[in-house]
């Protein structure tokens, strides 16, 4: 009963597919969509350390710390757009966002 | 070694679980609580592999900082709940059939990196393993030499980030008397004293 790189590298496949279905499943709700793309930073970071710890390299881990950075500065940016376009639109639908007609 | 085992299985299983009630949960504020455990679970996760440092700026970061300004922004907004979950059922088939086919592209793709002897096998038969020096002194060794500028960037990027955040929401709501000290002070004094010449015995 060892645990070895399989088993964290499964937890953050769980992990990211769910991010994807949450991305999918959630299409009214934007707050919930940038969580899941938080949740898909952290199955990136597990990978990133299990690889770093298995390996005996430590660059992984300092690469995964910039990942959290990254993650940190776009929830930041992501919900100060979101609270500015609630304030303007009074609503945070997906399928409302259509001003720009991309 | 069984002790660790059974502790993988536990932190793994919440992670999983919580990570998917993030997804499926109906109020954003559960979705929330749910990612704040499953951020201490994947921590816990990490300290038992043996990066410590990782797991505390996780716990840091995530739960001090971004799950927090995610509540505040959960609650700051007023919401139409139900209206939020129409199309969940909707869209169900179709994200659970991508998520699906995605999950097993993943774990074919490990399972094939994993059948040759070479590479990812033997690494995951090896173990973790222990550096000479604790963790946080070995990042740092690398950090701080190697990677400086990438560090550097790393602090310019969430300076960039703090200034956008303050641009896009802050504003001046017009109408709104303010206190302007500067012009207070910078005020001729012709423009607030008149000498008037008073006659005698005849007031102003």
């Amino acid at each position: 009963m060892v645990i070895g790189l399989g088993h964290y590298l499964f937890v953050a496949a769980v992990l990211f597919t769910l991010g994807i279905l949450g991305i999918f499943l959630n299409r009214k709700n934007v707050i919930v969509i940038l969580m899941c793309v938080e949740l898909m930073l952290l199955a990136v970071n597990i990978n990133l350390v299990a690889f770093s710890v298995f390996q005996g390299n430590v660059v992984g881990q300092v690469f995964a710390m910039l990942v959290l950075t990254v993650a940190a500065a776009e929830a930041a940016i992501g919900l100060a757009i979101l609270v500015v376009y609630f304030r303007n639109r009074g609503s945070i639908e997906v399928e409302d966002i259509n001003a720009m007609k991309g | 070694m069984i002790l660790q085992a059974l502790a993988f299985y536990v932190f793994a299983f919440v992670v999983m679980a919580s990570a998917a009630m993030v997804v499926v949960s109906r109020n954003p504020v559960y979705s929330v609580l749910f990612l704040i455990l499953a951020f201490f679970n994947a921590a816990a996760l990490f300290v038992l592999i043996g990066a410590e440092f990782i797991a505390m700026i996780l716990i840091i970061v995530y739960v001090g900082a971004v799950a927090v300004l995610f509540l505040f922004v959960v609650m700051m907004l007023d919401i139409n709940l139900t209206e939020l979950r129409e199309g969940f059922l909707k869209y169900l088939p179709v994200g659970a059939l991508i998520g699906l086919v995605l999950l097993a592209e993943i774990l074919l793709g490990l399972g094939v990196i994993g059948s040759t002897p070479s590479s990812l096998g033997a690494l995951g038969k090896a173990g973790p393993q222990v550096l000479a020096i604790d963790n946080t002194r070995a990042i740092g060794r690398v950090l701080y030499t190697q990677y400086f500028y990438l560090f550097q960037v790393a602090g310019l990027v969430l300076l960039v980030a703090m200034i956008g955040a303050i641009v896009l929401t802050l504003r001046t709501r017009p109408g709104v008397r303010r206190q302007r000290i500067s012009e207070q002070l910078y005020r001729p004094k012709g423009d607030a004293v008149t000498v008037v010449k008073v006659p005698t015995r005849g007031g102003v």
